[in-house]
């Protein structure tokens, strides 16, 4: 019996039209085979840019932008989609192969109701009728544990949550019986804590209706945890391609065995940390609808140490740091640095004070002028704070590139010529520049490869070595926060729930909230979904 | 109007100062429910927080509904004192050489020009809310009646203009979306482009000299009068209503074509199309409904137009409608005629926008289904 879709020497280019320049032609996939069998997943993994998203559209015969399967097979059930004419493309999509993508928000048409969307391709394509799809689109809903299954495709988008949205999206993809479906990072932009219920709920949905899946993502636990055999993808190309346990407990490549083991990196923490650089004391804030986002909110860190904030998108934890650096004055409480009282606005800070706080964002593109070189993004606090001009300056510039592993040769570039890691760098370099005693960290490798990101917090890890910075580091990883914090703060809902000694805020016991956080982050181990999954049970037959 | 809103936002806070300097006007006429609100002050603050709170489509509603009269008071008060500044008095222009100031000054107390301008201004005001727009100065007939007849022309002439121009323009505009950047996409492009771009003046002068002279199919001049029967009227307003058609179409048409392009690049239609959808399903169900807001506002523009800019149009045709009217009106300086004018032409555009802007709000699933 011939496989459900077999792909075969896939390559596939993208066409760019650059503004006064020839026409170019990037190869976005080149060479790529593999096969997928009835009732299977394949997982696809590699970083942002390695073709994982185009290989996935590929098997519904779609190119994204300017881009076009130019040479290969796509087999399903024997037979090239690609030969087929524009009718019999359009017989595939929506009806054997269905695609769920990255972010469900923008996928659903706010103009709808979330029902009509799931049930369409099936009345479309006449695959059955519409008592029989809103029987098997509420049958979804509830394999998929969607709160009021009944009402729910009565909805409207923007009325549900992002998790529950992934999941409708999940259930239109379902809905026509397809014989496989594509999931395109369907939990990359969610929650740890929403991530595990989609990811348990696509998993029981899979086994349930017998439909093969590729499954795309860059996180190597999450496929772990979903996928039958695995395929590492790095620019366009296949690394590695083999059984999940093969890929997982013995890869065989050296990219794969970085991948595998990125989250390694371990420190541990200050023993002393009584010192109060940064004071928070039962800080809130409000919002200007006077919407409160920090309820009575303390923490301290110490000279020289790293403190990590962790929760979920909503907890507050972007707001405190808002707060620390003055942009948004706090309603109650204080907040002291180095014994001295911050005045609460940015306005009442003198420059020292303010050059005593830097910050790195998530998003270095959009924290960086485009129009200004790597030169003048970071001489500019230099000349700022220091009033340093001329040959100088570029000294201290060089100094910076040194620091931050990147060289001279980069002076002069402007930041859509740099890499994302190698911008997060740049921004890096610009905090620096100021010689801060705090640095606050949002988020700067959330947006980023793991293997860049790795590179990242390695080079963090270093210059706090070298010149006894310290960090606020907000994040919702926790591997991270193992990786490199000396004190953590636990947030939920703009509460604070624990805080102190890393060693202490994550080990038990556990407060409910912390416990559950713990318990969403996925590991590198086959079979930990089941195993959270079965403790769950077994906690609430418990109870 | 549109630019008005956000400023004003909803808050009672803001919109009171707002609406200030409009106040006086406002509780002299009182009468409408939407200034009564406004004017409540404090007390209607609370009110009002609450029922945006409660109800926030009908707030909205509400808000754009007093803006409108807020507005329109203000067109009015700008309208006046723009007749009162101009250079120039009827009574010099109407007596020519005979102007002794005896007859110039007679003239004016017979006209009652020699009361204070507050005066005048709310006797004015309050005839024109009642629908009296007073006396013609030259014909000293009743210009709420003359007007009367030549806005039910121009009226007859814009809404056929808009019956074809509309559903035609929003075709095209889909049509040139499925097949863009393909031929059909271009000759509706180049052809639109042409019409627009030619003065109304030399589109209407093409058509007459084509169908009404070469070929003798339609009618010229077309003025219409009170004997002429429904179908006799329809020939006669043939060619200013295809002139007026293909003023207006083109923009309408590019505004729709630029809108649902702009919606087919969102992944939405990326879902449709991976769903297996035909490309009009595509266009028709899951683009249009997220394009509806900017080619309503573009076509409450046109509309406006059609009734407010047709003065040319109207020459050209020797059409009895509003434009040429008031273009007469002005020349003798005829005050309540041009102000009268004015203020209808105002109340179009405003009502126009508004109803545009309200729709524009009923047509976003945001607001209206609140979470």
């Amino acid at each position: 019996m011939p496989d459900l879709l077999t792909v075969k020497n896939l390559k596939i280019e993208a066409t760019s039209y650059p503004p006064g320049e020839p026409p170019k032609t990037v190869t976005l996939v080149d060479g790529v085979s593999f096969s997928v069998e009835k009732g299977k997943v394949l997982g696809v993994i590699g970083e942002s840019g390695a073709g994982k998203s185009t290989i996935g559209l590929s098997a519904l015969a779609y190119g994204r932008g300017g881009a076009s399967i130019v040479g290969g097979e796509v087999l399903l059930n024997g037979k090239d989609i690609l030969t087929l004419g524009r009718g019999g493309i359009r017989s595939v999509r929506g009806c054997k192969v269905c695609y769920v993508a990255q972010s469900a928000a923008a996928a659903f048409n706010p103009a709808h109701k979330l029902g009509e969307q799931v049930i369409e391709a099936s009345l479309r394509h006449k695959i059955m009728s519409r008592p029989e799809a809103e029987k098997r689109a509420l049958y979804l809903f509830r394999v998929l544990g969607l709160p009021n299954p009944d009402t729910f495709g009565d909805r409207y988008p923007h009325q549900v949550s992002g998790g529950q949205l992934q999941r409708a999206m999940t259930a239109m993809a379902l809905c026509p019986n397809p014989e496989l479906i594509v999931f395109d990072e369907p939990t990359t932009a969610l929650d740890v804590t929403t991530q595990i219920d989609v990811l348990a709920a696509i998993k029981h949905a899979i086994e349930e209706t017998h439909t093969a899946a590729l499954y795309i993502t860059h996180d190597l636990a999450v496929v772990a945890q979903i996928s039958d055999d695995i395929m590492v993808l790095r620019y366009g190309k296949t690394v590695e391609y083999g059984t999940t346990q093969q890929v997982i407990e013995a890869p065989a490549q050296d990219y794969t065995r970085a991948l595998v083991s990125v989250r390694q990196t371990k420190r541990d923490e200050a023993a002393d940390q009584s010192d109060k650089l940064l004071n928070i004391e039962n800080v809130s804030a409000a919002y200007g609808n006077g919407f409160k986002v920090l309820h009575d909110v303390s923490m301290h860190l110490p000279k020289g140490q790293t403190l990590a904030i962790v929760g979920e998108s909503g907890s507050g934890k972007s707001t405190l740091a808002r707060v620390i650096t003055g942009l948004l004055p706090p309603s109650e409480g204080r907040i002291t640095f180095d014994g001295k009282q911050l005045p609460p606005a940015l306005k009442g800070r003198s420059k020292d004070e303010l050059r005593q706080v830097q910050m790195i964002y998530q998003m270095a593109d959009t924290a960086m002028n485009p129009r200004q070189t790597v030169r003048d993004i970071i001489g500019r606090p230099i000349t700022f704070y220091y009033g340093v001009h001329g040959a100088k300056k570029t000294e201290r510039v060089k100094e910076l590139l040194d620091q931050i592993e990147l060289g001279d040769r980069f002076l002069d570039r402007y930041p859509a010529e740099l890499s994302g890691g190698q911008k997060q760098r740049v921004a890096i370099a610009r905090a620096l520049a100021a010689k801060p005693e705090l640095i606050l960290c949002d988020e700067p490798t959330s947006a980023l490869d793991p293997l860049v990101a790795e590179g990242i917090l390695n080079l963090l890890l270093k210059l706090q070595e070298e010149t006894a910075v310290s960090y606020v580091f907000i994040t919702h990883d926790i591997a991270i926060v193992r990786a490199i914090a000396d004190s953590v703060a636990v947030m939920h809902r703009g509460r604070l729930v624990r805080f102190g000694a890393k060693s202490k805020v994550l080990s038990p016991p556990f407060d409910d909230y912390t416990d559950l956080l713990l318990k969403s982050v996925p590991e590198m181990e086959i079979g930990w979904l089941e195993k959270v999954l079965a403790t769950r049970r077994m906690e609430s037959a418990g109870n | 109007m549109a630019a008005l809103g956000p400023e004003n936002g909803p808050a009672p806070t803001t919109e009171t100062p707002a609406a200030g300097t409009l106040q006086p006007q406002a509780a002299a006429v009182a009468g409408s429910g939407v200034v009564a609100t406004m004017n409540t002050g404090v007390v209607g603050g609370t009110f009002w927080r609450r029922f945006s709170l409660r109800r926030p489509l009908a707030a909205l509603i509400v808000q754009r509904l007093g803006l409108s009269v807020g507005l329109l008071f203000a067109v009015s008060l700008m309208i006046f004192g723009g007749v009162e500044a101009l250079p120039g008095d009827f009574a010099t222009t109407y007596l020519g050489q005979s102007a002794t100031p005896q007859a110039v000054e007679n003239i004016r107390k017979d006209l009652g020009l020699d009361r204070p301008v507050t005066e005048r201004y709310f006797s004015w005001l309050g005839g024109a809310l009642q629908g009296d727009f007073g006396t013609s100065w030259a014909s000293r007939n009743s210009v709420s009646e003359q007007i009367g007849k030549r806005l039910g022309n121009s009226l007859f002439l814009a809404f056929f203009a808009a019956i074809i121009s509309i559903p035609l323009a929003i075709g095209l505009g889909m049509l040139a979306v499925q097949f863009r950047n393909r031929l059909p996409d271009k000759i509706i492009n180049v052809v639109s482009l042409a019409a627009i771009s030619l003065p109304e003046f030399f589109v209407g002068y093409i058509l007459i000299v084509l169908f009404a002279v070469k070929f003798g199919v339609a009618t010229f001049p077309s003025t219409v009068y009170d004997s002429m029967g429904f179908l006799e009227r329809l020939s006669a307003i043939a060619l200013p209503v295809a002139t007026l058609v293909l003023v207006v179409l083109a923009h309408m048409m590019r505004m729709t074509r630029a809108a649902i392009l702009n919606v087919m690049s969102s992944a939405y239609v990326e879902t449709a199309e991976l769903k297996g959808l035909g490309a009009f399903r595509i266009i028709a169900r899951h683009a249009a409904p997220n394009a509806v807001a900017p080619v309503i506002n573009v076509v409450a523009l046109n509309l406006a137009y059609l009734v407010v800019g047709v003065v040319v149009v109207e020459v050209v045709f020797v059409y009895p409608g509003m434009g040429q009217y008031m273009v007469d009106a002005v020349t003798v300086r005829d005050m309540p005629v041009v102000q009268a004018c004015g203020l209808i032409f105002a109340a179009f555009y405003i009502f126009l926008n508004m109803a545009a802007d309200i729709l524009a709000i009923l047509a976003n699933p945001r607001l209206r289904h609140p979470r």
